[in-house]
């Protein structure tokens, strides 16, 4: 039956997590904002309530469920849990233990030996390198098998909390003459030698999280650290299959950060309404559109851009709940959430003047914090390049 | 609302009924209504001999009680949308003309008095097609629909209606027609009006699109109307009447740009320029992601807002977004469909310039299809 409202439980969940957000991170925002690269510690005790809350909601869901049973499951609960954590903080957010798309990866895609040792930890994803960004099967950092070991070497780039970080999930090549099959990610364990942190990124916005640039020089891993299959498949199908699978991680990792950009724009829309009603500007859902004037038909128009948005996020997560393939709902979502993300916050530093543009208010902030959520895990141009190829049937070739 | 209502899970899943009456709709917009849409809005074929047809869908029927000679058929806002949604992407224009007497229906099954349920409905389950409307809007800009300018004043055991309402679907055959006035103390109030009383004219419109709706405007000079007129009793929530409108507005948008996307797809997939399919461009390519996208998130708010109605939730803000949300998006859709075909979008061989024109009234539409 058709019912778009949070199941109470996921509602009870954004509740405790907005709670969260408003006491524990709203109060650091400003200080790790400007003492980038400085890590929050204050953020520990949040994320270990919040990893407390992730174990306690994930315990139930095991059970054998008759066929046709709706699932509202991890994958929802994560993006409402994100929607109240970005409403605090996106930067902050992103600056604690367990937040990283590494720990996406190897849930994903783990064995339960693999799972049970490094799925725990702060798992951090290296994908980009300095040569490669969205097109991510061209990357150069090659992994070679010698005795029961790999060896890694390369140069990977904006890697989230790659300084923090106790683990790496890191894409290397076979053999990159083989192309995309031969991409294969690897686990690598912070602290391993040949494995260095070279460089911090100085950024736009989200300065409490860390960026690194990383460096593998004849790191040696072992065997068992491959995540999936490490044969590379020989025919055209196999190979797509094979790269398919390390792609398919974003299905499940786009819609979280597209929740991200919904509970940032959220905050800003927040701060603007408060500050507007101030001034006698309110939302009152009584004149009808074409009635108000330019600064309320804004507000209304950028409430339901946030809407619309949300609710693309939401089918995304039930549907991976409900295991139906959502690869082209999860760029969709990401598509919009992360312009809406950008036009919104934009738009509320704008309609507040001076208050928006000053560090008085946060509102500068969350717009240049929402900017990277409409470029990492995949760009605004790659989401409409993913969603096109599916509504007209396109293969990658066709449609470059 | 029971607690039940609040435990239930975020889910998009149709239920049988919806998705076996969503078949029966979707055969029905692909075998009668899109085959005569572009002849209807040229002029060659009468809408009139159109409607009839409708009765086989028995969408005024099914609501109404067993008692009062209907099928008894709890139908649910949210299913009503779908219907809406299905029937317009045959075309909009005859999908609003088709759901209007519903509207009236609806209305009355929701505000009426049993007295007035028991009068008219009966009217609605013959099997054949019964031309009836509501009547919302009025010529003048800046309208407000909660603040009708139309006027109900009591002269002693009847009324007197004075007014002009504009864009009334299927205004020249309607012989039931619900109109929204102001009474005497500034309330809002709905009048049934049968027939065409002394002081009441019919003027058909000519509109840049919904030209099979046979939109027209009513003007009413001193009508006088019995008090059995006054819907309800005159308790009429018009808050409620515009919001559930809202969304019958939204589902038919959602409908229209469905058609769209499914048009546009095999088109530029076909057309070649530069010697391949104008879609293996990004510019064209990206185009329809985004009609895609947008209209994806116009469907899901029409959902939200009619299942919360379907649930008793308070649905005001909620329809009130989807509203703005496809307006602005349909509008956009409608422009790019006729972009994506070029000059032959320009051109009447095609229906993207209708669905242009037909889509430029989403946002101009409040009282109308209550869902």
């Amino acid at each position: 039956m058709i019912n778009l409202e949070l199941a109470k439980k996921h509602q009870e969940t954004f509740d405790q997590v907005m709670l969260l957000a408003e006491h524990m991170m709203r109060p650091y925002s400003r200080k790790y904002d400007k003492e980038e690269h400085t890590y929050p510690k204050e953020m520990e005790e949040a994320a270990k309530l919040i990893g407390g809350g992730r174990s306690s909601m994930s315990g139930g869901a095991k059970k054998d469920l008759p066929e046709g049973t709706v699932v509202n499951g991890g994958n929802m609960g994560a993006v409402v849990g994100l929607f109240g954590l970005c409403w605090g903080d996106v930067g902050l957010f992103l600056a604690m233990p367990g937040s990283g798309l590494g720990n996406a990866a190897i849930s994903a895609v783990g064995t339960p030996e693999q799972v049970k040792k490094y799925g725990d930890s702060y798992a951090a994803m290296c994908i980009t390198e300095p040569g490669t960004g969205s097109d991510s099967a061209n990357i150069s950092t090659t992994a070679v098998a010698d005795g029961d070991e790999w060896v890694l070497n390369g140069e990977k780039i904006y890697v989230t909390d790659g300084d923090r970080c106790d683990t790496l999930v890191v894409w290397a090549t076979l053999d990159k003459s083989l192309g995309k099959a031969a991409i294969k990610s690897f686990i690598v364990e912070k602290g391993t030698p040949g494995c260095e942190v070279t460089r911090l990124e100085h950024k736009l916005g989200i300065r409490a999280s860390d960026t690194a640039a990383i460096s593998f020089n004849d790191c040696r891993i072992p065997k068992a650290n491959v995540l999936g299959s490490s044969e590379i498949a020989t025919d055209a199908e196999g190979r797509k299959k094979a790269f398919g699978g390390v792609m398919q991680t974003f299905d499940n990792t786009r819609p979280p950060v597209a929740a991200m950009a919904i509970g940032t724009a959220r905050a800003a829309l927040d701060m603007c309404q408060d500050l507007l009603k101030e001034e006698g500007v309110e939302l009152r859902f009584d004149k009808k559109p074409s009635n108000l004037s330019s600064l309320e038909a804004q507000l209304y128009e950028m409430e339901a851009e946030w809407q619309g948005a949300r609710l693309l996020v939401l089918k995304a997560a039930w549907m991976a709940d409900n295991k139906t393939p959502n690869s082209m709902e999860a760029s969709m979502c990401k598509a919009k959430g992360g312009r809406v993300g950008n036009d919104v916050t934009l738009r509320c530093v704008a309609l507040c003047q001076s208050l928006g543009y000053s560090e008085n208010y946060l509102l500068e902030k969350f717009a240049r914090d929402s900017k990277i959520l409409d470029i990492f895990e995949g760009t605004q141009q790659i989401q409409q390049l993913i969603v096109a190829r599916r509504v007209l049937e396109k293969s990658s070739s066709e449609l470059k | 609302m029971t607690d039940d209502a609040q435990d239930l899970l975020f889910d998009l899943t149709l239920t049988d009924e919806q998705r076996m009456n969503r078949e029966s709709m979707q055969r029905f917009a692909a075998a009668e209504i899109r085959t005569l849409a572009q002849t209807v809005d040229g002029g060659s074929s009468p809408a009139q001999d159109f409607y009839p047809k409708t009765a086989e869908l028995g969408l005024t029927l099914l609501p109404i009680s067993e008692a009062l000679g209907g099928a008894g058929v709890d139908r649910s806002p949210t299913s009503n949308a779908l219907i809406f949604e299905d029937l317009a992407h045959g075309d909009m224009a005859l999908a609003l003309g088709s759901v209007v007497p519903m509207a009236f229906v609806n209305t009355v099954l929701d505000q009426g008095s049993d007295a007035q349920r028991e009068k008219y409905l009966p009217l609605f389950c013959t099997g054949e097609f019964k031309a009836a409307t509501t009547a919302l809007l009025e010529p003048r800009a800046t309208f407000e629909p909660t603040e009708p300018g139309t006027t109900a004043t009591t002269t002693g055991d009847s009324y007197s209606l004075s007014g002009t309402k504009s864009m009334v679907p299927l205004g020249i055959d309607a012989d039931l027609v619900l109109v929204i006035a102001k009474l005497d103390n500034g309330d809002p109030a709905a009048f049934i009006v049968e027939g065409t009383p002394e002081g009441m004219s019919r003027t058909p419109e000519d509109n840049m699109g919904l030209l099979g709706a046979q939109l027209t405007t009513l003007t009413f000079e001193n009508v006088q109307l019995p008090a059995s007129a006054l819907l309800g009793g005159g308790n009429f929530d018009l808050q409620r009447f515009i919001d559930l409108s809202r969304l019958g507005i939204c589902a038919l948008a959602v409908g229209t740009c469905q058609a769209v996307l499914d048009y546009v797809i095999p088109y530029c997939n076909e057309r070649v320029a530069f010697g391949e399919p104008i879609t293996n461009r990004q510019s064209v390519a990206f185009m329809i992601a985004d009609i895609a996208i947008e209209l994806e998130a116009m469907r899901l708010m029409t959902w939200r807002a009619a299942s919360r109605a379907e649930q008793g939730l308070d649905f005001h803000e909620h329809a009130y977004l989807a509203k703005v949300f496809c307006s602005k998006h349909s509008m956009k859709i409608g422009t790019d469909g006729v972009q994506l075909l070029g000059g032959h979008g320009f051109c009447r061989e095609h229906p993207v310039e209708l669905w242009y024109r037909n889509l430029r009234a989403i946002a101009t539409l409040e009282g109308v299809a209550s869902v």
